[in-house]
């Protein structure tokens, strides 16, 4: 178990955290990376699965991009995007990939939460004279949170793990330990950014646990199983 | 002097698609994607092996339930190249080592369909076959799995068409199928007809065997067609 001795010993190397390949600014490169992917996923996804959600149309359009986006491996769109002149080697390939990426789960996600709304509670807003924006801001939205909450953390979870890519195509971020350790054959590096990437995993996952909770209307609150098993639906 | 010019902006082209490249390369592309499918089908199978029983004997203690799944969830999270990375050091640079990262993520898609299947068993059809005299063995396999096979069978599905995706990551330890030929490409400077080439064949396989799955759903379970019309 010497493995775990020297990489404690490097973990804990003041020398390891400071400059441009110190723990704390790879984190934050990596963060950036993950958090311009997600905002502007988020920004494309939600309107596009509040609309279709809304109208009730489009489950199929929702449901084959959900479904495609699965089948299209993130790997290889960071490599595209990377070979590609326009966009070239860099953080920005892995950012473009990483928005693909993003796409489909937070898109299904909104437009089953909509979808699920319950009809006499939108039958009841009807009744009481408001307005369709009224009825979204008021009624529907807040009714759709939960599980819009729940896609929001799934897909943040791994848009945070897969940015760790981002270093096979010359980008910052935590996975270059990785990378770099591999190219090095430096055993002790690579577990290292293992533990690290691990690590900012787990806290990103029980910090957005912890929001979840915070935005979800006590009433709405439900088992995990419910969150995360949407996707199941076969 | 027009000579230096040419010299200078001649690049060759750079197609993204390109027949001359797939008919040049067969046996690359073929070794490759045996490789693929082989780490998928190895992982999904030991993934099975060990989610099955594993559910079982969550069932049968309960008290195991949240420690497992939780775990499970850790183990979700962590992304497959640290993954893959730190089992390097055990298993160095094979399939094996790829293999088992995976099955480690698909092991938790199936653990939790298999849980949420038996779950879903009625407690009519549970009380009936006690009524008839079935003991817990029989009860397991002749009333219980079966009824949950559709929700196994749905995790099993899903399991195998993420794995296809998570297999290119195994480039890292050269053993990543098509995504072997895709880092490759990238290395040799940009081949543009290779990323792509393997990036097709990697969604086409996923596709096959999407495919392929369902296709089985609904033979070994001709009895849930009449409710999988939603």
């Amino acid at each position: 178990m010497s493995t775990a001795v020297e990489v404690w010993q490097w973990l804990t190397d003041p020398a390891h955290w400071t400059g441009p390949d110190g723990v704390p600014i790879r984190t934050a490169e990596h963060l950036r990376i993950s958090i311009t992917a997600l905002l502007v996923a988020v920004v494309i996804a939600l309107p596009v699965g509040i609309a279709l959600g809304r109208s009730g149309r489009g489950s199929f359009l929702a449901f084959t991009i959900g479904n495609i986006g699965r089948a299209v491996p993130t790997f290889a769109l960071l490599f595209i995007f990377a070979s590609w002149d326009p966009v070239g080697v860099g953080d920005l390939a892995a950012i473009l990939a990483l928005v693909l990426f993003a796409i489909p789960p937070l898109l299904t996600n909104t437009y089953i939460g909509l979808r699920e709304v319950d009809v006499d509670a939108k039958d009841a807003a009807v009744g009481l004279g408001m307005t369709s924006w009224q009825r979204l801001w008021r009624v529907e939205l807040p009714l759709a949170v939960p599980l819009v909450a729940a896609g929001l953390r799934t897909t943040t979870v791994q848009v945070v793990a897969t940015a760790s890519l981002a270093a096979f195509v010359g980008g910052g971020g935590l996975g270059r330990y990785i990378v770099d350790g591999f190219g090095q054959q430096d055993t002790v590096l690579v577990v290292s950014g293992v533990v690290l990437i691990a690590t900012l995993c787990l806290v990103t996952e029980g910090v957005l646990a912890l929001l979840q909770r915070a935005v979800t209307s006590s009433p709405l609150r439900s088992g995990s199983l419910v969150a995360s098993g949407s996707v199941s639906e076969g | 002097m027009p000579f230096l010019v040419a010299a200078v902006v001649d690049e060759p082209p750079n197609p993204w698609l390109s027949w001359t490249y797939v008919t040049d390369h067969v046996d690359a592309l073929v070794a490759a994607g045996k490789e693929h499918l082989l780490i998928t089908l190895a992982s999904v199978a030991l993934a099975m092996v060990v989610a099955v029983p594993l559910a079982l004997l969550v069932r049968r203690y309960p008290g195991l339930c949240g420690w497992v799944l939780g775990l499970g969830g850790v183990l979700y999270t962590i992304p497959a190249l640290a993954l893959i990375s730190v089992l390097w050091p055990m298993f160095g640079l094979s399939p094996l080592t790829v293999t088992i990262a995976l099955a480690v993520y698909a092991l938790l898609v199936v653990l939790r369909n298999t849980l949420v299947g038996l779950d879903g068993v009625p407690a009519e059809a549970v009380d009936a076959a006690r009524g008839m005299g079935f003991g817990r063995r029989r009860l397991l396999l002749k009333v219980e799995l079966p009824l949950a096979l559709p929700a196994i069978l749905a995790g099993v599905r899903l399991a195998t068409v993420s794995t296809v995706g998570l297999v290119t990551i195994g480039a890292l330890v050269g053993h990543g199928g098509f995504g072997t030929l895709i880092l490759g490409g990238f290395v040799d400077n940009f081949y543009h007809a290779q990323i792509m080439t393997a990036t097709l064949l990697t969604v086409a396989l996923a596709i096959l065997l999407e495919g392929l799955l369902l296709l089985l759903e609904r033979v070994l379970t001709p009895w849930s067609r009449i409710r999988s019309t939603s």
